[in-house]
C-alpha cells in the first residue's frame, strides 16, 4: 500500500500570526514539505493544479520536475490534473516529458477543477465539464498509446498525423487515477480503462465516499478488468497530530475555526465526529485511518491533507515526522496483516512495464 | 401513505404549527387509505442548515429531515410571513434539498401572518418557488392571518385544500426516485463522437 501527502497549494494567513506568506515562501515550502515526505519514508507527493489566488501551483509538471530532481524514490503525482480546461495534448507531452526527467516514479490524477471561471478562462463552458473530462481523457488515452493518432471531437481542433512527444518512458503510459467527490460518471470512467479511482474523502462524511467507492468497484470488475476487490482505489485523508491528544485538539483549533472550506461551520469535534478529519494522537489517526477499509474495502493508495489552513510549514513539517514514524510504519504493517491474497499494490510504472514485457513473451 | 409538515413557525407555541397540524388532520380526515403524519420543525433544524450552506452535507437531524420529505407522498408546508414572503429559514430548507428530489410531490403551500394583506404571498411567492422544484401545487393555498382564527371561513378552505391534497396523494402516479443512474461509458463516449468516426 501506498502513503503519502497531497497539497492543496493554498496561500491562507496564519490566523494566530495573521501572516500571510509570500507566493514565493508557499511554492518554496510545498517543495520543502515534498523533500520531506521522502526523507520521512513516504511514497507519494502529490500537488493540486490551480489557476486562481489563493493557489499557487498552476503549473505542476514544473514543480514536480524540480522535486523530482531532489528526490530519489518519491512518487510524483497529482491532485488533481484539470482534464476539463487542460489540452489533453499538452497533458500528454509535459507528463511524457516529467516521466523520463523522474526515471519512471510519476503517475497522476484526472479532476474537474471545482472553480466555474476557470471554464471560461480557458475558453471552456463549465455545464461541458463531463463531456469535456470524457472527451480529453480519451484522446489522452490514445496519444500515449498509439504513435500516430488522427482525431475528431467535440472540443479541440482535429489532430492529423500527430504524435506526441515524447514518446511514454519505455513504451508505457503513466498509471492515471480519476478524482471525483460525488460524480458517478466519474467512476464509471475509471472504471472502463481499468484506471485507479481516488476519493478525496475529506470534508464529507463517509457515506458519500462509500458509495462512490462501491459503483467504481462494481463498474470495474463489469469491464472485467478483475473482481471489484482487485479494483485500484485510493481515498484522501486529512490529519492534524500531537502526543498528546489534547494538544493536538488546542494547537489545532484557531487554524480549523477560521480555516477555507470547513471554517465558520460546525465545531471541530463536529466535524471530527461526522468527517474523515482526526485531530488528535498518533494513535487515533492510525485507528480512524484503518476503519476507512471497512467502507472503502481494501485500498491501494493513502494520501493526508497535512499543508493547509495557514499552518506554519516549521509545523507541518513536525507533523509528517509524526506521520512517517508513529503513523505510516503502524498502517503499513496492519493493512497488510488485514488484505487478503488477491488484492493488488497500486501499479507503478515498474509494475506495468513487467506487465507489458510479460504480455510480449505470452 | 406518508405525509409531512414542514413548518417554519419560530415560536412555541406556533400558529404556523397550528395550522400545519389543522391541515395534516383534515388531510388525513380526507384520505381513502391510512396515513402517517410526520411534522419537521425547521427551527430545531435552523443551525444545521446553516452548517449545511458552508459545508455542503448535512447534519445528521437535517439529514433525517430530507429523508422524511424526499420519501413522502404529501407534503403540507407552512411558513410565517417575513418581510413580504416566505422566511429566511423557510427558503433556506429548501435551498438546501437536491434538485429534483420534489419533482411529482403533492404540496399544499400554506402560509401565517399577523395581517391579511400579505395572503398573496401564497400566489407570488410560495406557488412559484414549487412550481420550481416542479412539485404538484394543490389549487387552493391556505392563509391565516390572527383575525382569522377568530372568525369563519377558515375551516372551509382548510377541508378544501385538504381534499385536494388528498385527492393528489391518492391519484398521482407513483413519482420516479432520483437514484443515481450510471449511464454506460460507451454511451456517454458515443454522445460524444464526430461523424468521422476516426
Amino acid at each position: 500500500m501506498q502513503f503519502g501527502i497531497f497539497s492543496v497549494g493554498d496561500v491562507t494567513p496564519d490566523p494566530t500570526t495573521g501572516r500571510t506568506p509570500t507566493e514565493r515562501e508557499r511554492i518554496k515550502a510545498m517543495v520543502a514539505i515534498a523533500l520531506k515526505a521522502e526523507e520521512v519514508g513516504l511514497d507519494v507527493f502529490a500537488t493540486g493544479e490551480h489557476h486562481n489566488p489563493p493557489f499557487v501551483p498552476s503549473s505542476p509538471t514544473t514543480m514536480l520536475g524540480y522535486i523530482a530532481a531532489r528526490t530519489e524514490k518519491l512518487i510524483l503525482s497529482t491532485s488533481t490534473t484539470l482534464i476539463t480546461t487542460n489540452d489533453p495534448v499538452k497533458i500528454a507531452e509535459d507528463f511524457a516529458m516529467l516521466q523520463h526527467l523522474a526515471d519512471g516514479r510519476v503517475d497522476l490524477m484526472m479532476g474537474r477543477g471545482n472553480t466555474g471561471p476557470v471554464y471560461p478562462w480557458f475558453g471552456q463552458d463549465i455545464r461541458q465539464g463531463i463531456n469535456l473530462a470524457v472527451e480529453n481523457y480519451a484522446l489522452l488515452h490514445r496519444l500515449w498509446r498509439e504513435d500516430v493518432v488522427n482525431w475528431e471531437g467535440k472540443f479541440r481542433t482535429p489532430l492529423q498525423g500527430f504524435t506526441s512527444t515524447p514518446r511514454p518512458l519505455d513504451g508505457v503510459p503513466p498509471f492515471v487515477w480519476h478524482g471525483s467527490i460525488r460524480s458517478p460518471e466519474i467512476a464509471e470512467q475509471a472504471a472502463y480503462y481499468g484506471d485507479g479511482f481516488f476519493h478525496n474523502n475529506i470534508f464529507w462524511p463517509a457515506d458519500h465516499t462509500k458509495r462512490m467507492v462501491e459503483l467504481y468497484r462494481a463498474r470495474y470488475a463489469h469491464y472485467g478488468h478483475g473482481t471489484p476487490e482487485q479494483a485500484i482505489v485510493g481515498l484522501g485523508g486529512q490529519v492534524f497530530m500531537r502526543k498528546n491528544s489534547q494538544d493536538a485538539v488546542r494547537e489545532f483549533r484557531p487554524y480549523f475555526d477560521v480555516a477555507p472550506v470547513y471554517g465558520h461551520g460546525p465545531s471541530l469535534e463536529e466535524f471530527t465526529e461526522q468527517t474523515p478529519l482526526t485531530v488528535g494522537s498518533p494513535q487515533q489517526v492510525v485507528e480512524k485511518t484503518l476503519a476507512f477499509r471497512e467502507y472503502a474495502g481494501d485500498y491501494q493508495r493513502q494520501l493526508f491533507l497535512m499543508d493547509h489552513a495557514g499552518l506554519p510549514l516549521k509545523t507541518v513539517l513536525e507533523q509528517l515526522d509524526l506521520l512517517g514514524e508513529e503513523v505510516v510504519p503502524v498502517l503499513r504493517k496492519e493493512f497488510a496483516a488485514r488484505r487478503p491474497a488477491g488484492v493488488p499494490e497500486a501499479p507503478t510504472h515498474r509494475s506495468l512495464l513487467a506487465d507489458a514485457q510479460k504480455e510480449v513473451v505470452a | 401513505m406518508k405525509l409531512v409538515v414542514v413548518s417554519a413557525g419560530l415560536s412555541v407555541p406556533s400558529s404556523t404549527r397550528l395550522l400545519g397540524d389543522r391541515l395534516a388532520a383534515a388531510t388525513v380526515r380526507h384520505a381513502a387509505d391510512p396515513v402517517d403524519v410526520e411534522v419537521v420543525e425547521l427551527r430545531e433544524l435552523a443551525v444545521e442548515i446553516a452548517h449545511n450552506f458552508t459545508n455542503g452535507f448535512p447534519g445528521r437531524k437535517l439529514a433525517a429531515a430530507l429523508d422524511a420529505v424526499t420519501s413522502a407522498d404529501g407534503l403540507i408546508v407552512v411558513t410565517p410571513v417575513f418581510a413580504a414572503s416566505y422566511s429566511g429559514l423557510f427558503k433556506s430548507f429548501f435551498d438546501v434539498i437536491e434538485k429534483d428530489a420534489l419533482a411529482g410531490l403533492p404540496v399544499l403551500i400554506a402560509a401565517t401572518g399577523g395581517t391579511a394583506r400579505h395572503s398573496l404571498v401564497l400566489e407570488h411567492a410560495l406557488r412559484p418557488l414549487f412550481a420550481h422544484l416542479r412539485a404538484v401545487v394543490v389549487p387552493t393555498g391556505v392563509y391565516a392571518a390572527s383575525e382569522d382564527w377568530g372568525a369563519p371561513g377558515l375551516d372551509g378552505r382548510i377541508e378544501r385544500a385538504a381534499g385536494e391534497l388528498a385527492g393528489l396523494m391518492a391519484g398521482l402516479p407513483g413519482r420516479e426516485r432520483a437514484e443515481p443512474e450510471v449511464v454506460p461509458f460507451a454511451a456517454q463516449l458515443a454522445a460524444l463522437s464526430s461523424p468521422s468516426g476516426v
